[in-house]
């Protein structure tokens, strides 16, 4: 490629960053303690960590976004401070975060002219936006349409938006926060391949990630984030999967369950074409037909948005069906309220903890008994039963590791991984027949997951039927009997177990519809 | 029939009536687009339109009459910006209390003031050669005083700033997503702050339009909630300047045909109640919100305060 037509990424701002004794409070929490970081020209450095490790924390102070309350930032030698993003987008920083950062209803060349300097003044230069945006997509390999607004685009195409937008910042340092959490493996590919050209050009890349595979196989160098503090920066050729997880969690994590071969039973949950509407008003759930049968978890895989959340809820009834039949049992249950479906013997672990799984503000104790409250043996007719309560809480507690400081604290100041082992602990001892299990791992420390996936492994071999709706893939390789890929609201295929591979699912995810053959690229059909 | 009906003058006084709700509605749609919710609309009309009214009852000036309505509507525009956007107060209450106070305020001010009915020397209207000559076009869209003018040409530069112009741009951003616009580098509270005192500012010449154009005097309440119906017409319209124009003339051509309710019944031969006609601009505006187009142009972050970080 000639001079001219490769012209201007200008990688040459940032030689090297240094962050030095980095503090950060929050109100009642030290998030970042004395953290060092050293990035340079050229080289992709992974920050890796649990959940509130600090990670986004760390970088979000390099980026402007929080002030830090001691430490230094040193840019090319000189101590700089980052008072906003603005100072950071002028010193050639840009960020790309887990929620992008994208207004929906403006145009790709809307979003990316946003906050720039036309060279039209006053004027928007939306046709000079929109041909550099050509010159970069093509000079890059991300395909995108300049014109399209954003929210017709897919969460892929939206973040090669938000790529793009760094490139035609011409920032020579780039924060990708957990960029990879809504893309299928073939996307993940794509992206890895686009940041190893950036580096190559002699950009700085910062990847924030908990998967340890991604973070092996793209970065130069990894620091470890552990609890606000941290734990050691390693070049990436000596780091193993194992040497990582333990650096993460601070202890030695097995990752491996014993996953028996089971015959499973009757069937327990059936749907039977069942269809439902989205938030948006669109089908989001097209003739989904299920069976789920007693001793077996169902994987539900796909990319975020294609009708999983839908899936659940029309199950759970918190959404109506506007077709079909849901059979619990050989029981007709079709848009049947949740009471019912409880007492049934559905439970429901639901993807926002937070807001359907309980109550932020109630105890610990009160979220525990939140649906059978009402019943024996916590209430005596109208009274509740607060001996009785405590009892049986405390009891919870200790058998699922809840970490609380009592029965009675607030749940909102629980970590994100013990508020999912109340809700599992609720949902869990009532033994029921059938399990709905959303996102059961999405925001929760390696430690708590693990738990989790032995608690549901358990469920499973004492005869509970169960669907496991998941976005991580690797969460649902390690559990799954079966595994149904969704896309667009419907269910493109299914594989068993034995058969399952990274690569076919991946496709799936895309939208090729794969026969149920090993056989990848004969038997795409689309 | 309909001829009997839409005479020329009543579509001439459906131009004229809609000219304070086209002024306050596109000053409204400015700061509702970048995300602010301002309900005290109706109270800053009430005070630009004394000032405005005082100030050519002092002076004989029209300008200074227009320049007294636009510097108090600026300067409570300001009020709204540091309450809404500094103090981060609910929108809503803000709104409310800045419409009281409008109310209340330049009641009290005409009282000591001035306190006896004055009419004043208001904006004439203007003749065009040759337009305002031709038969029934010129009655209806060159008959005019000149604050008509510069309401109807305020929607397509209104248009224009929102959609062709860096400053529309950032206002449309800071209206969906604040925290997006805050990570591009955009300062969100100031965009929010120059919003609402060009809201405000509209709004001033919205109530001068009352008193020194279209009525020529002032009284306690001159705007009788104008303010309220200009806001509905924003929503209705879903915030783009053109649908607001449009929102405006249907809700002023159901006033100015209930205006000559009289004329009407002669030409269908009814016996309409009088409260009834009163009530139509309302009833129809209300059930024109009702179908309104939501649209993707709605401005997400509407009513909600911008704080970095989560």
């Amino acid at each position: 490629m000639s001079d001219q037509s490769s012209k201007p990424v200008v990688p040459k701002r940032i030689q090297a960053v240094q962050m030095n004794g980095i503090v950060k409070r929050f109100p009642g929490v030290l998030a970042v303690d004395h953290v060092d970081f050293e990035l340079n020209s050229g080289e992709v450095h992974a920050l890796l960590g649990e959940n509130g490790a600090g990670k986004s924390t760390l970088m979000k102070i390099l980026y402007g976004l929080y002030n830090l309350d001691d430490g230094e930032i040193v840019i090319n030698g000189n101590p700089t401070s980052m008072r906003s993003p603005n100072h950071a987008i002028q010193a050639g920083i840009g960020m790309i975060h887990q929620h992008f950062m994208l207004v929906p209803s403006l145009t790709v060349a809307e979003n990316i002219a946003l906050g720039m300097r036309s060279s039209r003044g006053m004027l928007l230069d939306l046709d000079v936006v929109s041909a550099r945006i050509r010159e970069l997509s093509e000079l890059y390999g991300l395909e995108v349409q300049p014109e399209a607004p954003i929210w017709q685009l897919a969460v892929g195409e939206q973040q090669r938006v938000e790529i793009l937008r760094a490139l035609y910042r011409e920032a020579s340092l780039l924060i990708l926060d957990e960029p990879t959490a809504v893309l299928t493996p073939q996307e993940v590919d794509d992206l890895f391949r686009i940041l190893g050209q950036m580096r190559d050009d002699g950009h700085s890349l910062v990847f924030i990630s908990h998967k340890l595979h991604e973070v092996l196989a793209i970065s130069n160098r990894i620091t470890v984030l552990r609890d606000g503090r941290l734990v050691d920066t390693i070049p990436a050729d000596t780091a193993t999967k194992q040497l990582l997880a333990q650096m993460m969690v601070g202890r030695e994590v097995v990752m491996r369950y014993e996953h028996a071969a089971r015959e499973s039973g009757e069937s327990r949950l059936k749907l039977d074409s069942v269809s439902a509407l989205s938030n948006r008003g669109d089908l989001g759930l097209r003739q989904v037909t299920l069976d789920v049968r007693a001793g077996e978890i169902v994987g539900v895989a796909g990319v975020s948005g294609n009708g999983q959340h839908e899936l659940a809820q029309v199950i759970a009834g918190l959404r109506p069906s506007a077709e079909g039949k849901v059979w619990l049992e050989g029981q007709d249950v079709t848009s049947s309220s949740p009471a019912k479906l409880n007492t049934l013997g559905l439970s429901h672990i639901p993807e926002e903890r937070m807001l359907d799984g309980i109550v932020k503000d109630f105890s610990v104790a009160e979220n525990l008994v939140l649906q059978d409250f009402a019943r024996k043996p916590y209430a005596w007719g109208m009274f509740l039963r607060f001996g009785m309560i405590a009892r049986k809480c405390k009891q919870y507690i200790r058998e699922y590791e809840i970490k609380t400081p009592s029965h009675e604290t607030p749940t909102k100041s629980l970590s994100g991984g013990n508020i999912q082992k109340l809700v599992l602990a609720r949902e869990l001892s009532r033994q029921p027949r059938v399990l709905i299990a959303a996102q059961p791992t999405r925001g929760v420390d390696i430690g708590a997951t693990e738990y989790i996936h032995h608690r549901l492994l358990e469920a499973r071999d004492s005869g509970t039927a169960i669907l496991l709706i998941s976005e991580d893939l690797d969460e649902i390789l390690a559990l799954a009997d079966r595994i149904v890929v969704m896309y667009e609201g419907q269910i493109v295929g299914e594989v068993s177990r034995e058969d399952a591979d990274v690569g076919t699912l991946g496709l799936m995810m895309a939208g090729a519809t794969v026969a149920k053959a090993p056989n990848i690229s004969e038997n795409v059909i689309k | 029939m309909l001829s009997d009906i839409l005479t020329a003058s009543v579509i001439a006084s459906a131009i004229r009536l809609a000219t304070p709700y086209i002024f306050a509605g596109m000053g409204e749609t400015f700061g509702q687009r970048s995300g602010v919710l301002n309900l005290g609309v109706d109270g800053i009309m009430l005070l630009g339109a004394f000032a405005a009214y005082y100030a050519v009852l002092e002076t004989g000036s029209l300008l200074f009459g227009v320049m007294a309505a636009l510097a108090t509507g600026m300067l409570m525009g300001l009020v709204m910006a540091f309450v809404s956007v500094t103090l981060q107060a609910e929108q809503g209450i803000s709104g409310i209390g800045l419409y009281l106070f409008g109310l209340g305020l330049s009641d009290m001010l005409y009282q000591r003031l001035v306190g006896t009915p004055v009419h004043v020397d208001g904006f004439p209207r203007v003749d065009i050669p040759v337009l305002t000559d031709l038969p029934v076009l010129g009655e209806i869209f060159f008959n005019h005083n000149f604050l008509v003018y510069v309401a109807f040409a305020s929607v397509p530069l209104s248009a224009f700033v929102l959609t062709r112009t860096t400053f529309g741009l950032k206002i449309r951003a800071v209206g969906q997503n604040p925290e997006a616009a805050d990570a591009m580098g955009v300062n969100v509270a100031r965009i929010r702050y120059f919003t609402v005192i060009i809201g405000g500012a509209f709004s001033g010449i919205a109530g001068a339009s009352l008193s020194i154009a279209l009525v020529n005097f002032f009284q306690g309440n001159l705007t009788a909630g104008k303010g309220f119906i200009a806001v509905a017409l924003v929503y209705f319209g879903a915030w783009r300047p053109y649908w607001v124009m449009a929102g405006t003339l249907l809700f002023s051509t159901v006033d100015a045909l209930q205006l000559q309710i009289k004329t009407l019944e002669n030409a269908l031969n009814l016996d309409i109640p009088n409260e009834l006609a009163v009530m139509a601009p309302y009833v129809v505006t209300l059930v024109a919100l009702i179908f309104a187009s939501k649209g993707v142009e709605k401005p997400t972050a509407l009513t909600k305060p911008f704080e970095r970080g989560e």
